[in-house]
């Protein structure tokens, strides 16, 4: 019989993982699954080539596990793991991607948002949606880069500034300047859809549920 | 001090954040108290933040998991 196991930390885990007990990398990896994943897709775009870059960036993790060093907190030495590995990737397929590789300075100016009037809130529900789910991935997707990046670290896995600026090796100055700009692109893009979609009317919906 | 709507859309980002320095966040908020463009602006903007971090929004693949600790299986054996 499994005596139940205590609730133990992650530097616990990992002790234990590197003592021999690796069956514990499972349980190690299963809250940053989706958050290695997000960061993959951010890189590869499509679903097949990010869940590859996942499981890579896992199993070298795994191989690595005892370079970790404690100083920086497992996710993010894991997401720059999943950079890393998609990156190369991404050269391996030799597709030209230059924002990419050889990241631009951030240049000057601002993003206009779009003006509205007043704002009706939007519910969370609203995302059950496919129409409204599918707006909102394009428009990240469609997100240069660079922002992109640093949007889905701060506000889809949320990160901290100082995490997001580690993983991606780039300064605090430019993930906030990066992330407000990312994040004014999409009101500048969403802002506009999400409105008529929120004033679509609900009665419809109510004949499936 | 009285600032253009134009600047408030700069601090948008930290305002939301909560990390502008104290006076600046006062004249944000200043102007936010009777300028309804920048409040639509500074409230659609939380919005579509919060509706994109939703769990729904990007989900992982079906089998994404299984597939995942399927492989780490076969690694974890073949390194024993």
């Amino acid at each position: 019989m499994q005596p139940s196991t205590p609730i133990r930390s992650e530097a616990e885990i990992i002790a234990a993982i590197l003592a021999g007990d690796t069956q514990l990398y499972h349980e190690l990896i299963r809250p940053h699954e989706r958050s290695v994943y997000m960061m993959a897709l951010s890189f590869m775009k499509n679903e097949a080539d990010a869940e590859d870059v996942a499981q890579e960036a896992f199993i070298k993790a795994f191989r690595n596990l005892s370079t970790f060093r404690g100083d920086a907190k497992f996710s993010t030495w894991l997401i720059s793991i999943t950079l890393n590995e998609a990156r190369s990737r991404l050269r391996r397929q030799s597709i030209v991607r230059m924002q990419s590789l050889d990241e631009p300075p951030d240049e000057e100016g601002t993003v206009s948002p779009a003006l509205l009037r007043d704002w009706r809130e939007i519910p969370s529900e609203t995302v059950e949606r496919e129409e409204v789910r599918t707006l909102i991935q394009r428009a990240v997707e469609t997100l240069p880069e660079i922002y992109r990046q640093v949007f889905l670290l701060r506000d889809v896995e949320e990160l901290d500034v100082n995490e997001t600026a580690q993983a991606l090796s780039i300064s605090i100055s430019n993930v906030k300047v990066r992330l407000h700009r990312a994040r004014m692109m999409l009101q500048k893009e969403l802002a506009p859809q999400l409105k008529t979609v929120n004033r679509a009317p609900k009665r419809r919906w109510l004949l499936w549920s | 001090m009285v600032i253009e709507c134009k600047h408030v859309w700069n601090y948008i980002s930290e305002y939301l954040d909560g990390t502008l320095p104290e006076a600046t966040r006062d004249t944000v908020q200043k102007h936010l108290e009777h300028c309804e463009i920048c409040s639509a602006i500074l409230d659609s903007t939380r919005n579509i933040i919060i509706l994109t971090a939703d769990d729904r929004v990007f989900e992982l693949p079906v089998g994404f998991s299984e597939r995942l600790h399927a492989r780490i299986d076969s690694e974890l054996t073949s390194t024993k």
